[in-house]
């Protein structure tokens, strides 16, 4: 379809912000400042900066351990995020969720899951609550290639098909599960082609190729928000990190990484493509780039000023009425 | 307010009735209910009383759960029918680890108003996967409100109660208890979750039950009568907020107690209780807390089999009789 300057600088604003956050994660996790464990979606904004560009406000969004890309790209605060990840009460989670478990319900955020696939019977749950209350919104579910090996992945296809809800399934198919190739633990190439035994629409395409993405995510919100049900979108692409900050990563050949970084990274694509239409210049790509700089150091700042939770805090917010 | 003989079944039914059109964002979600009215009948006549919120599912217990639980998020308040409790262990992600967990692992930005209603127990001779009492489960997993009634009084005021909550509730219904009739409040009636009720005084001994152990004590009690015992019996129908205060008064006043329920020994409700009672009441006791509980093995077949596992009128009698020293 065809994009205005406006919308393609948009998406290439979103796509910097998740590369330069993730980057920035991986530093202040490397320098201690980040407790527990973190996973990283570097090379895959393509996937996050493309779907959640097609989506309202009120639209519904549920993420995974590998989710910070997709709080960013549905508009998640910054301060609050990096706060979240270092612990603190000014967090999203005021230090009780941290990377795995950021959410923002004023924003449709309903959360990131540290449980693989733990997100699809939630999101089901949202589908039917928007078609119960008749409204026009729209659930996404976003997850990786692991997860469609689950069986929560196949009740949810089918129960979403079944009643026709207005669900996008998207699966970031980034070539391992944790440590284990998706080629080996899959039985299809395409996890789109899992769509046909739940009689739903299974589109794969090029997850690095952000307007693609866009391109297809805005078709199967269309059908959803029509009333016409879910869609089962995969995103190919590649991930570039190990599963965790400090994995080995003794089950890859690092020149396969350095391979994909050359050939097929989102955002120097995009860029690219930005350049020659002449909507990105030298100096522009410059201000956007000092632009996200300075708003990540604010957010760190404001994360390191922030005041620890007190340990008692531990015992609040588990019931409304204790 | 007036009162009729009803059964559980019609205590359910009337909770559902006067809640779903006092809420109309409250919907039923389960396998076998709009034509079947819920395996054991308990949801008839709603369907057509509440067209198109009362909606039937595939076999799919782990987006059963979920589905009530993505509805709950998103403003929506849901009662999730299990079928049987049993199957809670093919939704045990989402009760556990995502219902239990979300409000709080969120820093509290949210409110989960989510009934998971789980029809439990024995004594149908339903075999090992259709009969077991799970709440200790429960009690263990913080995030969690565990409520199990006996008498269909407290099926009405819990299950509205219940219905009313903005935190998950899971809500254990014993199966056999479903056609025990008993005198039901008409019109609202609400037993807020965590207040215990003394249901039979007493000075000699007090017994702290649940669910089907109530039934079996208020035989075991009538025996102990014709002995000279006098127990005091506390439903205790809320294990969590569990009403220790009530508990704490009766002992100061027995010296003595016995717990029966219905599930497994090891590692029950009962434990918790014991616990609870020897470290916070324990210069009040003048004997040791016993339990009464199924043996610990899975619940089996066969009609003698089954008997011999659960426990009995005669196991609460001797147990009594041991901590009265009678």
């Amino acid at each position: 379809m065809p994009e205005d300057a406006e919308t393609l600088l948009s998406l290439y604003r979103t796509m910097v912000t998740v590369r330069k956050f993730e980057t920035l994660a991986g530093e202040l996790f490397a320098a201690g400042k980040i407790p527990g464990f973190i996973h990283l979606s570097i090379g895959q904004e393509g996937s996050s900066a493309g779907v959640c560009s097609v989506l309202r406000p009120d639209d519904y969004l549920i993420t995974t351990h590998r989710g910070h890309g997709h709080v960013i790209a549905k508009g998640g605060n910054l301060n609050r995020m990096i706060a979240e990840l270092m612990g603190r009460k000014t967090g999203y989670c005021k230090g009780k969720g941290g990377s795995m478990h950021i959410a923002d319900f004023s924003l449709g955020i309903l959360g990131a899951n540290g449980v693989v696939a733990g997100g699809f019977p939630i999101i089901v749950g949202a589908g039917l609550s928007i078609k119960l209350r008749k409204t026009d919104q729209v659930a996404v579910c976003f997850f990786g290639d692991g997860a469609s090996n689950r069986g929560p992945f196949h009740e949810a296809l089918n129960m979403a098909s079944i009643w026709k809800l207005p669900i996008l399934f998207v699966c970031e198919n980034n070539c391992y599960a944790s440590t284990t190739r998706t080629s080996y633990a899959c039985s299809v190439i395409d996890i789109a082609a899992r769509a046909k035994g739940y009689d739903i629409p299974g589109i794969s395409v090029d997850g690095n190729n952000v307007l693609a993405v866009r391109q297809a995510a805005a078709e199967a919100v269309d059908r959803a928000r029509r009333g016409e049900g879910p869609t089962l979108l995969e995103n190919k692409t590649y991930r570039r990190r190990g599963h965790f900050e400090g994995d080995p990563q003794r089950y890859r050949d690092q020149a396969e990484v350095v391979e994909w970084e050359e050939k097929s990274d989102p955002v120097n694509r995009f860029a690219i493509l930005l350049r020659k239409k002449k909507i990105l210049t030298k100096d522009l790509e410059d201000e956007i780039a000092a632009k996200i700089d300075s708003d990540l150091k604010k957010a760190v700042q404001f994360a390191e000023q922030s005041e620890w939770p007190k340990p008692e805090d531990a015992l609040e917010d588990l019931f409304i009425n204790p | 307010m007036s009162e009729r003989i009803i059964s559980c079944s019609a205590a359910i039914a009337e909770a559902l009735t006067e809640e779903m059109t006092r809420e109309e964002r409250i919907f039923i979600i389960g396998e076998d209910l709009v034509y079947h009215g819920g395996i054991f009948g308990q949801f008839k006549g709603l369907p057509e009383k509440f067209p198109g919120r009362i909606i039937d599912t595939p076999i799919s217990e782990t987006c059963i759960v979920g589905s009530g639980l993505g509805a709950a998020l998103t403003g929506m308040r849901p009662l999730i029918d299990l079928h049987f409790a049993d199957f809670v262990t093919c939704a045990m992600d989402e009760i556990a680890n995502q219902s239990a967990k979300i409000r709080y692992m969120f820093g509290g930005q949210v409110k989960v108003p989510l009934v998971i209603w789980a029809p439990d127990g024995a004594g149908l001779g339903a075999a090992a996967h259709h009969s077991q009492s799970l709440e200790s489960w429960f009690i263990h997993t913080p995030g969690l409100k565990v409520v199990v009634p006996s008498e269909p009084a407290d099926v009405k005021g819990l299950l509205t109660a219940s219905l009313r909550e903005d935190d998950p509730v899971i809500f254990f219904q014993h199966k056999k208890l479903f056609a025990k009739e008993g005198p039901v409040p008409e019109g609202e009636y609400v037993i807020p979750l965590g207040k215990a009720a003394v249901k039979r005084q007493g000075n000699d001994v007090t017994i702290l039950t649940y669910g089907s152990g109530y039934y079996l004590t208020i035989e075991a009690v009538k025996e102990l009568a014709g002995l000279g015992i006098e127990a005091e019996v506390i439903d205790l129908r809320t294990l969590k907020p569990l009403d220790f205060k009530t508990i704490a008064e009766s002992l100061k006043k027995t010296y003595r107690a016995v717990v029966v329920h219905e599930a497994c020994l090891t590692g029950g409700f009962g434990a918790e209780l014991v616990a609870r009672i020897s470290s916070e009441l324990f210069d009040y006791l003048d004997s040791p807390v016993l339990r009464v509980a199924a043996k610990d093995v899975p619940i089996p077949f066969s009609p003698p089999l089954e008997k011999f596992v659960l426990p009995s009128v005669e196991d609460i009698v001797k147990a009594v009789r041991q901590v009265t020293y009678r």
